[in-house]
């Protein structure tokens, strides 16, 4: 199929379309119904995207190319390789998920949710497989609408606030992305990205687009210290957005990193390598201890998101201080690799952690999200204080959980350039542990805290469902993250090819 | 003496049919009794219609540019495109000014009448291709909406504002004559192909009249349009008019003012380049940042918009400036003007149609819960207000990438990297009107009213707000008209 793609991105779309027509509440089983169909049949559209996947090969797949603008020659081009394919599939995954738990939790202006969510999980896929930057760009800014009224519209008391800080803060990051791309296109006169790749450019002007690409995609991970905004739009989202933003929106910004920064200004990447280094660590430490003293179970979810998403940036950006010191590809590949993975990973555990602080609070009498709150959980709740368990396991790093391997490749890989870098790196696992289990023992353990918890029941069929899907995601990547690392092979190593710059791309 | 030579009569069809038009509507009205009033109003929006079409026939039948009358007239790809423009626009203006002034007991015939002479007088405008009918088409433009702003008799604002935009109006007027003036004592000339060449031969000897000549002459085209330093009417005059003559006021004299800034900066005076484009540099960062960041403040809808245009025209003249130095510059002015024209108007449209005869829903305020009360017309706000704040899919982003594409070309990165710092600012005033329809429960005070629109006024509203976001998905045809007329 030609147009897999397309369909894969306007197929939510027009689902929203339709599931706003149903008008008001009085029909919000019509929009419920509609929207989980399309979530549905686009999850299953990622079989044959799976199944038609050239994994031995880097090059973009199923392709579509259209000119859109001529006079900017801007193309509607798309493709995927199997870093995009990957995010893609997940993108789907946590779309379904997300729909479900808006089916269950949202009571007020369903159809506008159910569309909301719906559209943000085209552009999501928009951005993952567009070859064109202006494309890219589009629907990369695209989704911060839904995702701005998503968060304005059903988040909690001080939502305003949060969703213009989150909308103004990305908009700000990606402008001058948007003057780069410029800029590369009157280097080109094209859009195309692979095009951009091959550019020799003066490393000065390298170091000016490595800032431009900077400040958008730190933004999006975000990277300390442009990452307050992450805190206020995690509490104040609804447990879905929430979700979206944790599962999905954070790996935009990793997939610019590599997708437009390493590839695309490969010196000013080796040189500045150390910054980003330097920020992914902080992010670890710095915002791992930040965590602990979380009274507020969404912040301190937010805040290991960021702690964790410095594991990814650390993996992308230690591949330059290995080949250096081994002189090899071995460890960067598995360094990269690692990377994606722990994109996948964290989706899986922070996205569950997420759901789960969402049925906490819609059943608590206030709503509230404060760890104090809870006490006992486990005597009123059993089944979803196992499932709670494990995806707390995950975001520690487990082995046998998703979250055990991403950390382990990185870190691996790390000690073989640089001791320090890794020791720092390696006490995640302890400030991992450290929050995340203090709190389940504070929420879940111990005496039943209150009459308000007394009376709190335990989860219905549909969030079974769920966690089910979620558990199942955990321990595939945790067990057998083969079929995964399979499809990322030949792409990793190709990008690895790109972002060398030439001094160093001699080693091999 | 030349020889007298006959113009060609044909090419200026369009404004004697609209004018023609004008005064037998005039003589129509007075017969006709206050409920048969939609009869001149029929009347109006047909012959827009008809001279809408007279204009597409004159774009197949002149492909190249043709000068008549002793060479005051030129009938080129800007002048139909503007035109076409300007009829599109100022339909859907009138539509939207129908209930409004009924209910407000505006005398309706005459409303429409003083506006198709604006229209005429913006036809000219987009013509005009010597300063004295560039002074005439401004003029005729003009002196309308001041009389449309005071019809609201019973409204002191717009009295105010009437008088305010007359004087000022007078003021720009006067220092545009003063630069005229001065450039014909130079030149001799007052056409614009005659300027052009004289000036290429004076360049040396007299710089500096000249200068003194531009300056004078930049001060008026920037009253006109509203841009800073000479703004401050703009918030005044555009809270103070019933809206529907806002609405018309900030839509189509807005592109007619553009081709003239063509006419004059680019055609007459390629020899001082160098001059106007420092000004528009510095006019231009002025009006963004004072624009958007008064616009901040603002708690009435309308003057946040007027502060928002001037803003806009900031923009607009960013396309202009770095037009000599890329291919694309001017036809991206164009096209910004274009598409914030039709967003502005929409946007005005829907203050009009969410206040009625009672009182005027004009504060931010108002538009609490508008998604509560009525989803479609709060949707179409939204795609409004992103568009201005230039987020795609909307128009507005292919709008400000134009621009912003213009500039790189043109070596002004810093200048785009301060437009894009802006724009930012300028995104959260949007996003707070957004925010107060969906993230708000209605005022209690407005809760149940009803907002009725006819259906035209719903068919105009839902295609203007549609307009927003189609021509985001699909701008390829508006950038190549833009692009064909100012090739």
């Amino acid at each position: 199929m030609h147009s897999l793609l397309s369909i894969l991105i306007w197929l939510p779309v027009v689902g929203a379309v339709l599931a706003l027509m149903t008008g008001g509440d009085k029909n919000a089983n019509i929009a419920r119904v509609i929207s989980c169909l399309v979530a549905i049949a686009n999850l299953l559209l990622c079989i044959p995207l799976y199944l038609g996947f050239d994994s031995s090969s880097y090059a973009m797949q199923f392709r579509e190319d259209h000119l859109w603008v001529p006079a900017y020659q801007i193309h509607y081009a798309l493709g995927v390789d199997g870093i995009s394919l990957a995010m893609i599939i997940l993108t789907n995954f946590t779309g379904l998920l997300v729909i479900l738990a808006g089916c269950n939790a949202i009571k007020i202006k369903v159809s506008q949710n159910m569309a909301a969510f719906l559209i943000m999980q085209g552009m999501m896929i928009g951005v993952f497989a567009a070859t064109d930057a202006i494309l890219f760009y589009v629907f990369w800014e695209g989704m911060l609408i839904p995702m701005y009224l998503s968060i304005g519209m059903w988040g909690s008391t001080n939502r305003s606030y949060a969703s213009i800080k989150f909308f103004l803060y990305t908009f700000l990051g990606s402008i001058l992305m948007l003057i780069a791309l410029l800029y590369l296109y009157n280097q080109t006169t094209v859009f195309e990205i692979q095009k951009f790749y091959g550019l020799k450019l003066d490393l000065h002007i390298q170091k000016f687009l490595f800032f431009a690409f900077f400040l958008a995609f730190a933004v999006k991970v975000p990277m300390f210290p442009v990452h307050t905004w992450l805190p206020d739009a995690h509490t104040e989202a609804p447990s879905g957005g929430s979700v979206v933003l944790a599962a999905l929106m954070l790996k935009l910004g990793i997939y610019g990193f590599l997708r437009f920064t390493m590839p695309i200004v490969p010196e000013a990447s080796a040189e500045l390598a150390w910054i980003m280094v330097l920020l992914s660590l902080i992010a670890i430490v710095y915002i791992g201890l930040i965590a602990i003293v979380q009274t507020d179970m969404k912040k301190l979810i937010a805040y290991s998101s960021i702690a964790h998403m410095g594991f990814a940036t650390l993996g992308c950006f230690m591949v330059y201080e290995i080949i250096r010191h081994t002189g090899t590809y071995r460890d960067a590949y598995m360094s990269l690799e690692g990377a994606v993975i722990q994109m996948i990973s964290h989706a899986f555990g922070s996205g569950a952690m997420f759901l789960g602080v969402g049925i906490m609070a819609d059943r608590y009498f206030n709503h509230s999200r404060l760890i104090k709150d809870y006490g006992g959980l486990a005597n009123r709740m059993p089944i979803f204080a196992a499932f709670f368990m494990l995806f707390a396991m995950s975001n520690v790093g487990l082995p046998g959980t998703a979250g055990f391997v991403g950390e382990f490749m990185v870190i691996m890989s790390a000690f073989q350039a640089h001791f320090w870098i890794a020791f720092i790196a390696s006490s995640t696992l302890i400030l991992a542990a450290s929050y995340t289990l203090w709190m389940y023992k504070r929420v879940f353990f111990g005496p039943v805290k209150s009459e308000h918890v007394e009376v709190m029941q335990d989860i219905n069929w549909i969030e079974i469902t769920n966690y089910i899907l979620l558990a199942a995601g955990v321990f595939f990547l945790g067990l057998y993250p083969e079929p995964v690392l399979n499809v990322l092979h030949a792409t990793v190593g190709h990008l690895l090819d790109q972002s060398l710059p030439a001094a160093m791309g001699e080693v091999k | 003496m030349n020889q007298f030579i006959m113009p060609i009569f044909s090419v200026a069809i369009p404004e004697m049919f609209v004018l023609s038009m004008a005064c037998i509507i005039l003589l129509v009205d007075v017969f006709l009794k206050e409920r048969h009033r939609i009869v001149t109003y029929i009347l109006v929006q047909s012959t827009l219609v008809i001279a809408f079409l007279i204009t597409l026939t004159q774009y197949r039948e002149y492909p190249s540019p043709i000068v008549t009358f002793s060479g005051n007239y030129v009938l080129d790809k800007l002048a139909v495109l503007t035109k076409l423009f300007v009829f599109t626009v100022s339909f859907f203006a009138f539509i939207y000014a129908r209930n409004y002034i009924k209910d407000r007991n505006i005398a309706s015939g005459e409303y429409f009448i003083m506006g198709l002479f604006a229209v005429l007088g913006m036809q000219v405008m987009a013509s005009a291709y010597s300063f004295l009918t560039i002074f005439l088409g401004l003029e005729l433009n003009t002196l309308p909406l001041y009389t449309m702003i005071a019809m609201w008799k019973t409204s002191r604002a717009s009295t105010e504002a009437s008088m305010k935009y007359f004087v000022m109006g007078a003021l720009a007027t006067g220092l545009l004559l003063y630069g005229i003036s001065l450039l014909y004592g130079v030149t001799g000339s007052i056409e614009i192909l005659g300027i052009s060449n004289l000036m290429q031969q004076a360049m040396n000897q007299q710089q500096l009249v000249m200068v003194l000549a531009l300056v004078f002459i930049l001060a008026g085209i920037i009253f006109k349009f509203g841009a800073v330093p000479f703004h401050m009417w703009v918030p005044d005059v555009y809270q103070g008019a019933p809206t529907s003559v806002t609405l018309f006021i900030s839509s189509a004299p807005k592109i007619a003012a553009f081709a003239i800034t063509m006419r004059i900066l680019v055609e007459a005076m390629p020899t001082l380049t160098v001059s106007w484009q420092q000004v528009l540099i510095a006019v231009s960062i002025l009006s963004m940042f004072a624009g958007n960041v008064m616009a901040i403040a603002q708690t009435n809808i309308k003057r946040m918009l007027a502060y928002s245009s001037i803003a806009h025209i900031g923009y607009t003249l960013l396309g202009i400036l770095a037009g000599p130095h890329s291919s694309q510059g001017y036809s991206a002015a164009m096209f910004y003007i274009a598409t914030y024209v039709i967003v502005a108007a929409g946007a005005f449209a829907i203050i009009a149609i969410l206040s009625n005869k009672e009182i005027e829903l004009d504060k931010l305020d108002d538009y609490r819960g508008l998604n509560t009360r009525n989803p479609w017309l709060a949707f179409m706000m939204l795609l409004l207000m992103f568009s201005m704040a230039g987020v795609p899919p909307t128009v507005g982003f292919f709008a400000k990438l134009g621009l912003l594409e213009a500039l790189v070309e043109a070596h002004f990165v810093w200048l785009a990297a301060l437009a894009l710092l802006f724009a930012i600012i300028g995104a959260y005033y949007y996003l707070r009107v957004v925010m107060y329809m969906y993230f708000e429960e209605p005022k209690s005070s407005v809760a149940g009213a009803k907002i009725s629109m006819s259906p035209g006024v719903l068919a105009a509203i839902s295609v203007n707000g549609i307009a927003a976001l189609i021509l985001g998905l699909l701008p390829s045809g508006l950038i190549d008209m833009c692009r064909i007329s100012v090739a």
